[in-house]
């Protein structure tokens, strides 16, 4: 497997984290020095040979990785395009956030952390993060807005199977946002033995380019294999979904500096853009500052933070991350939004057609092919982020509409 | 560095007095609306040193539940920047010398404008600023000059794991005073650390002859642990405990009076 490289992008953060005009480490003082630590130390660890040796291994034999790249020929023909899936549903625990959670618990443990906090949108990078803690015997709190645990109970359940603590956020709108001040305020209360695995490119730097960076094996392992499935590195285009932006940053990473491919980062527009239930936050979002970072937001004319809305609990969150915020501003890439229904109709296509079940998130990236304008001789890949079986609930709540798709 | 004598509300009322500073938060527009000036008023008659007004955010990062929640009470209430700078128009002429400290978040204040905001806040006596979530950096890159136009006083604060450089560092940016955070933890969050941590933390500072004075906040609530905090720096900071003696005040202003009498007395 090659090696997680840090070439110097044109899109690479400054020195002191910016993207463009976003980023930066908007922090209380009681983080610090927390931050700071983390700053100054996690290049060098991330290029460590041992510290990769390390990684590499639990990503093979772990993880299951290299993830395969499916070409997906009932789907390239319904939509007259080539489309290939860059298979991160079949990573262990079901979706891209356990490569991130590999690197951060490794580097947890360089800094000589001994417990794990996390927050959790849909229970993903929670799951991804009690399996590490696990795994490497560390103690773990993982914060989920309590209108999560209820709609993603088997994920509680898991974490809890894991050994970690979920604790059920009830300030705010009980969701995303919430969970993440509530793990800031686990970091600030402990700020001395807690290292805090973000499972987003959000938040203060260096967690933006570090999670990238974690997750740009994805983009990685996407050019050797189309170089052997198609002769050439790169495609025509690549399609996340964005909720903070992990899986997209990973997915993006090996091709920011490639103006031939085309980068389209997919939004949940929940109930629609202008529905004021919608969580698309590159069309309704004005700079600001959250959870440490300057970057586009979903807030009202007072700088107050409003609350995001998606059929997918991944999806709902208030930010983008910044190097987004900037690749969007920049036009580097392409924002699509997908609204709640669409992203159903999705996956019933993608079951019936292909045989593979996605996350309700990942969907509205398949979505996103009807709007895409790909020719029958470009090539598509879409980063299918996660499992669905994790919304199973949902999908049977909506079972009639999803049969009727298909 | 900035010159040692510049004259404000804040060095004139530490020059005046060293020992036993209290200094009082409460988030503006709570538990009502248009209760942040009576409190004002009420809060300087009963003998506070210095007033912190929070301006309530959605997010408040390093606040506990009790700051959270009047937060919440306050943006329901209809408090923004725009309502509190008209209710603070007039406090110069009914509370002409205690220090005023305007303490929030940075979103909020970017969307009003930094300069906005500056401008606002001077033209109604209001002495100081503090703002847990704008980084030294960025205060020094992006918003002195504008502090310093309108002659805001920053105030920074200082935790236990604070480098002695940086603390140095702050000392010299401000004619306020230093804002001790008493140890890890959120607004409101009670001392959970070892006996005589807390209290070598307080000396270690103290032992560094700082410019400016020292005020110590986070979980002090009463008179003991106020006189115990007076006892390390030039006074201490109350908020949660007091935003808690409002909650269900039929009265605030009286209550306010008889919250800042059990400390004092």
């Amino acid at each position: 497997m090659a090696t997680i490289s840090s070439t110097p992008s044109a899109y690479a953060p400054s020195a002191r984290g910016y993207y463009g005009e976003f980023g930066g480490a908007f922090i209380p003082e009681m983080l610090y020095p927390n931050v700071e630590e983390l700053r100054d130390q996690y290049i060098q660890i991330l290029a460590d040979p041992a510290f990769q040796a390390e990684q590499q291994a639990l990503l093979r034999d772990y993880v299951g990785r290299p993830t395969p790249l499916f070409e997906a020929k009932r789907l390239s023909a319904k939509y007259g395009t080539r489309i290939f899936l860059k298979r991160e549903d079949l990573c262990h625990t079901g979706a891209h956030k356990v490569n991130n959670t590999v690197g951060q618990i490794l580097l947890a443990r360089r800094l000589g952390k001994t417990r794990i906090i996390a927050e959790t949108g849909a229970g993903q990078h929670g799951v991804a993060t009690a399996t590490v803690c696990a795994l490497m015997g560390m103690e773990c709190i993982v914060y989920m807005g309590k209108t999560d645990t209820e709609r993603q109970r088997p994920n509680v359940e898991r974490m809890r199977l894991l050994g970690a603590k979920v604790v059920a956020v009830t300030s705010g709108s009980q969701t995303l946002k919430d969970a993440t001040n509530e793990a800031i305020r686990d970091w600030i209360s402990n700020p001395v033995d807690t290292h805090y695995i973000i499972g987003s490119v959000v938040g203060p730097h260096p967690y933006p380019d570090l999670v990238a960076r974690l997750q740009s094996i994805i983009s990685e392992e996407m050019r050797t294999q189309l170089q052997e499935k198609i002769g050439r590195e790169l495609p025509d285009y690549v399609v996340a979904c964005v909720g903070g932006g992990s899986n997209a940053a990973g997915a993006f990473y090996h091709f920011l500096d490639e103006p031939s491919v085309q980068l389209v980062a997919v939004e949940a527009a929940g109930k629609g853009i202008n529905s004021g239930h919608s969580a698309a936050t590159s069309v309704l979002g004005t700079p600001g500052v959250i959870h440490g970072s300057r970057t586009l937001l979903m807030q009202d004319e007072h700088g107050q933070i409003t609350e995001p809305y998606s059929l997918s609990a991944g999806l709902d969150y208030p930010g983008i991350g910044p190097l987004h915020a900037h690749l969007g501003s920049s036009g580097r890439a392409r924002f699509i939004s997908i609204e709640d229904e669409d992203a159903l109709r999705a996956v019933a296509e993608l079951s019936r057609l292909e045989g593979i079940i996605p996350a309700l998130e990942t969907a509205h990236a398949l979505a996103a092919l009807g709007q895409l304008g790909a020719g029958p001789e470009e090539v598509v890949v879409i980063n299918l982020s996660g499992r669905g079986d994790k919304d199973l609930d949902t999908y049977m709540k909506y079972a009639e509409a999803l049969n009727s798709y298909a | 560095m900035l010159p040692q004598t510049m004259e404000n509300r804040i060095s004139r009322t530490f020059d005046r007095k060293q020992d036993r500073l209290l200094n009082i938060y409460f988030t503006a527009g709570y538990p009502k609306l248009h209760d942040t000036v009576p409190l004002l008023q009420a809060l300087t008659e009963a003998g506070a040193d210095l007033i912190e007004i929070g301006m309530p955010f959605s997010d408040p990062l390093a606040d506990g539940p009790v700051i959270q929640q009047s937060s919440s009470v306050a943006l329901a209430n209809g408090m923004n920047l725009y309502v509190l700078f008209e209710q603070l128009k007039e406090i110069r002429a009914t509370v002409p010398d205690t220090p005023v400290l305007l303490m929030g978040y940075l979103n909020p204040i970017m969307q009003f404008g930094m300069e906005n905001f500056c401008r606002e806040a001077a033209a109604a006596g209001v002495d100081g600023v503090i703002l847990p979530d704008l980084p030294l950096l960025e205060y020094e890159d992006e918003y002195q000059v504008i502090f310093e136009k309108y002659g805001l006083q920053p105030v920074f604060l200082i935790t236990p794991q604070t480098a002695p450089e940086r603390i140095r560092h702050m000392d010299t940016l401000t004619n306020a005073f230093l804002y001790l955070v008493s140890g890890p933890g959120t607004t409101g969050s009670a001392n959970t650390q070892a006996a005589g941590t807390q209290e070598a933390y307080f000396e270690r500072i103290a032992g560094m002859n700082l410019r400016n004075p020292r005020l110590i906040g986070f979980g002090i609530g009463d008179k003991a642990s106020f006189d115990h905090a007076s006892h390390y720096a030039n006074g201490a900071i109350i908020g949660s405990a007091f935003i808690r003696a409002l909650e269900d005040a039929p009265d605030a202003p009286a209550a306010a009076k008889q919250f800042v009498s059990s400390i004092l007395h």
